[in-house]
């Protein structure tokens, strides 16, 4: 009986050792190949799931599926106008066929190393041979400023007529990089410039430049307020003169239409007796201008007193 | 049978005999409820749940209680649909709150980019994203957020390079969020890393520290030629409105003028007329009454009235003694 109990007991783990032997699971994210004593057979599995492989004689190395990155160090390289400034590009790449990357490359660390010096010498050769507004620029888009800007840091650059640009230039990268790839079962997927920046001594430049050319903008702003102010001034004058010249003007008209309007009312009036009006404008005078310090002399003649000296008439 | 003992700390205890059949009942019992408990799992309602089978997807599963093959056939992945991810470039908050804290790590390798003139600005910036596309995101790309990021950057760049200094920091900010946006959601999709893009927020864009007193003089004279035109046109809005009044001031007083004119040369008229109509009728008694009655006004205001007869000479004296008064 006691017998029979291990005879169980040892059938159960060979069998689950057996199974462990014939059957391995693949994720999604994983592809393998299968080595019969190191030497590689048969076809990638790229499959995920449940797979079956002769057990002992067969063993599973697996690799990853997705897309991998890679991501170079900052390199210092000169620009076509020998500027130089640090350049960092990234590339995404996958295992496409995972038994030559085992035969050509091995693994992944060796196969970083391979890319290291595929992209760095294809982004060299391409950021020496354009200009830095290449690099920089991506369309030929107006761009607007508050000065002018046509002369930049580096001298006077055609900012506005790039001939590629980022976008073409990366594309130019990854076509070389592909070309200088030899067949390593890798694909690259696309190589991208992540950062520029100048080089410490050309940054130096560049702000002194720029504070330049931020006095040129303060200074304009400050003229431009100065004559502003000197257009309202003038506009504030003009105004003045014209507002009360205009009174000036609107007040004697109507005086004159007054004084036009009283002599027609005058003359229609006094014309019609022009000696009695002249009779009693004079005696209205006499009442205005003989006042309390007029001493008058009459003489005895006079009409008003001709009956003093005589009765009769 | 011998009943079994056991020896605890020198004392015999006998243990009691049990069933064999219910020993191996309870064992599978309690099998059972393992196999039973470890094949249930819950997806909370922002969530879906990623089954494999030996490693290969089978299918997404909504929020609720599902079953699945235990013991390691079926495996799943609970992925936050419906969360907000945010990620920060060119500066790191430490601690979110009414006061928030950021850290003060220089991160200007990440922010300190060139613009389309050439000039070189820190742009601070966040992206808010979402999973799209479960599947996508857990089997198509290893390590996603640094991919994210790579490719954030270099749109970022790319968006920036092709404006000017100017649009970066005031002119464009809108523009730039986004083109980058849309930009960005394209190389995501074309990696198939199943995010989606909300939105790119640019947060502080500032010249490069040596550069930044230049931009505050350019602000400051902003501000003065702000200033400057609005104490012009104080000055102006002083005057004009004033001068407007003072205008109307003439013009009124002229209308003033005009109608006291006018008014008193119909009324002269009117009373010269009529004087004029009762006195054809009697001209000469009218002419001496008109006389007398104004010298009878006038006379007795005068100062002094000499009455000299035609025939008397020497006047000139008389009326020398008479001035003294002091008459003008």
């Amino acid at each position: 009986m006691k017998a029979t109990r291990m005879l169980i007991s040892i059938g159960g783990f060979l069998i689950f050792i057996l199974a462990n032997q014939c059957f391995y699971t693949l994720d999604e994210t994983e592809q393998a190949i299968i080595l019969e004593f190191g030497k590689p057979v048969g076809k990638s599995i790229t499959d995920a799931g449940l797979h079956f492989k002769v057990p002992f004689i067969q063993k599973v190395t697996v690799f990853d599926k997705r897309f991998l990155e890679w991501d170079g160090d900052a390199k210092q390289v000169p620009t076509a106008e020998k500027t130089y400034i640090w350049v960092d590009t990234f590339a995404r790449w996958r295992i496409a066929d995972p038994l030559k990357f085992y035969q050509r490359v091995t693994n992944e660390i060796s196969a970083q190393s391979r890319l290291d010096d595929i992209i760095n010498s294809a982004v060299r050769t391409f950021v020496s041979e354009n200009l830095l507004i290449e690099l920089v620029r991506n369309s030929n888009r107006e761009l607007q400023s508050s000065i002018d800007i046509s002369v930049t840091a580096l001298g006077v650059v055609a900012i506005d007529s790039i001939q590629f640009g980022r976008e073409n230039i990366n594309e130019m990268i990854l076509r070389k990089a592909k070309e200088a790839m030899p067949d390593f079962g890798i694909q690259l997927f696309d190589v991208r410039i992540k950062r520029i920046n100048y080089s410490e001594q050309v940054q130096k430049k560049v702000y002194e430049r720029m504070i330049s050319e931020r006095h040129r903008i303060a200074e304009k702003f400050r003229s431009e307020g100065q004559g502003l102010k000197a257009e309202i001034d003038g506009k504030r004058q003009k105004e003045l003169q014209r507002i009360t010249s205009e009174g000036y003007r609107r007040a004697e008209e109507i005086k004159g239409h007054a004084d036009a309007e009283a002599t027609k009312i005058y003359a229609e009036a006094f014309g019609k007796d022009p000696e009695f009006y002249s009779f009693l404008q004079t005696l209205e005078s006499y009442k205005t201008t003989l006042k309390d310090n007029t001493t008058l002399i009459l003489s005895t003649d006079s009409e008003f007193l001709k009956y003093l000296k005589d009765i009769r008439p | 049978m011998a009943k079994k003992t056991i020896n605890v700390g020198g004392e015999i205890v006998e243990i009691p005999d049990i069933n064999k059949n219910v020993v191996v009942m309870a064992v599978i019992v309690i099998l059972g409820l393992i196999f039973l408990f470890s094949g249930f799992y819950k997806v909370d309602a922002s969530e879906v749940g990623i089954i494999q089978r030996f490693g290969k997807y089978v299918e997404t599963t909504s929020p609720g209680l599902h079953f699945k093959f235990p013991f390691g056939i079926d495996k799943v992945t609970r992925i936050a649909i419906e969360r907000n991810f945010k990620q920060e470039f060119g500066f790191q908050t430490l601690q979110a709150g009414v006061r928030t804290q950021y850290s003060r790590a220089d991160y200007s390798d990440i922010s300190l980019m060139l613009t389309g003139d050439l000039s070189s600005v820190l742009v601070k910036w966040i992206i808010q994203y979402k999973v799209q596309d479960p599947v996508k995101y857990l089997f198509n790309v290893r390590n996603v957020e640094e991919t994210l990021r790579d490719v954030t950057e270099a749109v970022m760049r790319l968006v920036v390079g092709d404006h000017s200094v100017d649009e970066v920091i005031s002119l464009s900010r809108q523009d730039i969020e986004i083109q980058s946006t849309e930009l960005l959601q394209v190389f995501l999709d074309e990696f198939e890393t199943g995010l989606f893009v909300e939105n790119i927020r640019l947060q502080n864009v500032d010249p490069p520290e040596p550069v930044q007193p230049a931009f505050n003089e350019v602000n400051q004279a902003v501000q003065e030629k702000e200033r400057i035109v609005n104490e012009a046109e104080t000055a102006y809005n002083k005057v004009v409105p004033q001068a407007k009044g003072q205008r109307q001031q003439m013009i009124s007083q002229a209308e003033g003028y005009f109608e006291n004119r006018v008014n008193r040369a119909k009324g002269d008229a009117e009373r010269f007329i009529s004087i004029l109509r009762e006195y054809s009728k009697a001209k000469d008694v009218t002419r001496k009454r008109l006389y007398l009655e104004t010298m009878l006004t006038v006379m007795p205001n005068l100062k002094g009235t000499f009455i000299v007869d035609e025939d008397q000479k020497g006047l000139v004296p008389l009326m020398q003694l008479n001035e003294r008064g002091g008459a003008k």
